[in-house]
């Protein structure tokens, strides 16, 4: 059974988002007064192929905690759903 | 001293760290591509060099960090063997769990590439032996990611241990925030792991180890491992 996942990675509150703070200048100087803060992450879409979503989900923290995702810094999020073949 | 220079996909900085230590040590330098499984026997030192192993993607250094060679120079560190990690080669130490924290983005917002001065904070490690204590030295630094990041409780330990090595600092020696290029964090330069054996370093010692260069501090990085060497470590 195939499985996509979309892991939402980003920076964890209190580390120095520089990336963010230099989009939220940029918008800024455009004008959106009303804006407040930006953070910026990243994106990962996997493609599994797992008996089950909850051993997708498993595969996919996996991945996460062994490459994707540095713990120091950074949180994830994972979302599944159903894959057509 | 026997030096082997682990060259990643996207390495750059490699060949200035063969050519400096070969020319130092007088011995030829190995070069071991990072699928290799193995360490070439003898190997007194690591080089991990700088560069943009794997471009960069994902972290600095996180993809680099889980190639084939890791698992060897893992090994080499835990005996007791001694690891250099310079600029990308620390922030692969880092996404190793070599060595703690982690290097994120210069607070300058740029890439940064100059001169630097930086102050020896021990010299009892196997890398500054032959530094006197709180020298003022110069190494160009050339890095996008140079800010040493740990959540403060675990810097004041990192403080504590000692394991601070390198600070950027003015050529008078003060460590003052604005004498840091990048915004490091209590201006740390460069860092051991508990034991010691590994080093991580932002400044680039090989670029400043030849008269042509115009600088020559970096020598005293190579003469600190080969004086521990000969001392029978």
């Amino acid at each position: 059974m195939r499985h996509r996942a979309e892991i939402v990675v980003t920076l964890k509150s209190g580390v120095l988002d520089i990336q963010g703070k230099a989009v939220f200048q940029s918008l800024q100087q455009l004008g959106y007064g009303e804006l407040e803060d930006v953070r910026v992450g990243k994106v990962v879409h996997l493609l599994l192929d797992a008996p089950t979503p909850e051993k997708a989900r498993e595969l996919a923290r996996g991945m996460c905690e062994d490459l994707l995702v540095n713990g120091l810094i950074e949180e994830y999020r994972i979302s599944l759903e159903a894959a057509e073949r | 001293m026997n030096v082997s220079v682990v060259v990643f996909p996207g390495s750059n900085c490699d060949q200035d760290a063969v050519r400096a230590l070969a020319s130092f040590s007088g011995r030829p330098v190995a070069q071991v591509w990072h699928g290799d499984p193995a360490l070439p026997a003898a190997t007194d030192l690591v080089i991990l060099p700088g560069g943009f192993s794997y471009g960069d993607y994902l972290r600095t250094g996180a993809m680099a960090a889980r190639s084939p060679i890791m698992e060897a120079v893992r090994r080499h560190a835990y005996e007791g063997g001694l690891v250099l990690g310079i600029c990308n080669g620390f922030q692969i130490l880092t996404e190793a769990r070599l060595l703690p924290g982690t290097l994120l983005p210069n607070k300058t917002l740029t890439f940064v590439c100059k001169p630097c001065t930086l102050r020896v904070e021990r010299t009892d490690t196997p890398f500054t032996g032959a530094f006197r204590p709180n020298q003022v030295v110069q190494f160009p630094i050339a890095h996008h990611e140079g800010l040493f990041y740990l959540p403060e409780k675990e810097l004041d330990e990192l403080e504590q241990r000692g394991q601070v090595v390198f600070r950027y600092a003015s050529p008078e020696g003060s460590v003052a925030p604005e004498a840091s290029p990048n915004g490091s964090l209590r201006n740390i330069a460069g860092i051991v792991n508990e034991r010691g054996n590994v080093l991580g370093l932002m400044p680039h010692p090989e670029r400043a180890s030849d008269p042509v260069l115009g600088e020559r501090d970096g020598l005293l990085v190579w003469q600190s491992v080969a004086g521990w060497i000969e001392g029978g470590h």
